[in-house]
């Protein structure tokens, strides 16, 4: 599944229409802890969470992340996108929450990243 | 990886130690070194500054990726100095990172303006946080933090004065 088809699914609204949205998306983790973040995520990842600060972004510095999905329809600010753009990843807004979105994802056979 | 605590001299003096034991022998040499770095990058972290935190290590892994080390290796520097560089930014008055590359490792040292550390062995369990709200809001404080660099680091070195100021010492080995 690319990350344009994802947003199809969850209803969601790209807000880096400019970045590349036709990358396959392996695998995803959703989490509204930085560390969990970090210590669970081994392999190229999508990530779903609540965060909308500008640390969230910081992490894709740290470990690779192919898009993030902002659940319960947060908005991260033009900052933040702006961010995001110059690091050429891809940001999507959805109202569903970050259980439902998951659940979809899933359903659509989106595997679980894995964390060992 | 074994995990060793060398020394818990009283309330006030503490140390923590973790060594990765394929590199046991070497830790003396390492501490004592004084060769030059190939490569220094130095760091300013400011008090509650979470707009640039996590600069000094981005910027970190990118000179590491120019030497082209393994990228599995270059995620956990990464993750260890990230996580090093928010406690700084969450915990203390501020402070500051300085990585010095050499042809075979980093040693990252981490050192701040205190307030120091009130209890190291609670500071080391999984879970437990001393976070102020600001600092969970923002995604922080989850008490995985020192655990996650201990997992990353072939050696992590942890001095704390309480009321003064705590230095850690972060080395990964390229290979």
């Amino acid at each position: 599944m690319t990350l344009r088809e994802l947003a199809v699914k969850l209803e969601g609204e790209i807000l880096t229409p400019d970045v590349n949205l036709d990358t396959e998306v392996p695998c995803a983790f959703s989490s509204d802890l930085i560390s969990d973040i970090l210590m669970c995520t081994k392999e190229s990842t999508l990530l779903l969470t609540g965060l909308t600060n500008p640390q969230v972004i910081r992490l894709s510095d740290m470990i690779d992340l192919v898009g993030i999905i902002f659940v319960r329809g947060k908005k991260p600010n033009a900052e933040l996108i702006e961010m995001a753009v110059e690091r050429g990843l891809p940001l999507i807004s959805t109202s569903n929450t970050m259980y439902m979105s998951s659940g979809i994802l899933y359903h659509a056979g989106l595997r679980s990243c894995k964390i060992k | 990886m074994r995990v060793c605590v060398v020394a818990r001299l009283s309330n006030i003096m503490a140390e923590y130690l973790k060594v990765n034991p394929d590199y046991q022998d070497r830790v003396k040499e390492l501490f004592e070194n004084d060769t030059k770095p190939e490569i220094t990058l130095e760091f300013e972290i400011e008090e509650h500054d979470f707009i640039n935190s996590g600069k000094g290590s981005a910027e970190l892994k990118l000179t590491i990726k120019r030497l082209g080390v393994d990228p599995a290796i270059m995620r956990r520097i990464a993750i260890a100095a990230y996580e090093a560089e928010i406690n700084i930014a969450a915990h203390s008055r501020g402070g500051a990172m300085r990585s010095n590359i050499f042809p075979d490792y980093v040693h990252i040292v981490f050192k701040d303006m205190g307030p120091g550390i009130d209890d190291l062995e609670q500071a080391m369990t999984p879970g437990f946080s001393t976070a102020i709200d600001l600092v969970r809001e923002m995604g922080f404080g989850a008490g995985l933090g020192l655990p996650n660099i201990e997992r990353n680091a072939d050696i992590m070195k942890l001095d704390s004065e309480k009321n003064k100021s705590t230095q850690l010492d972060v080395i990964v080995f390229f290979q």
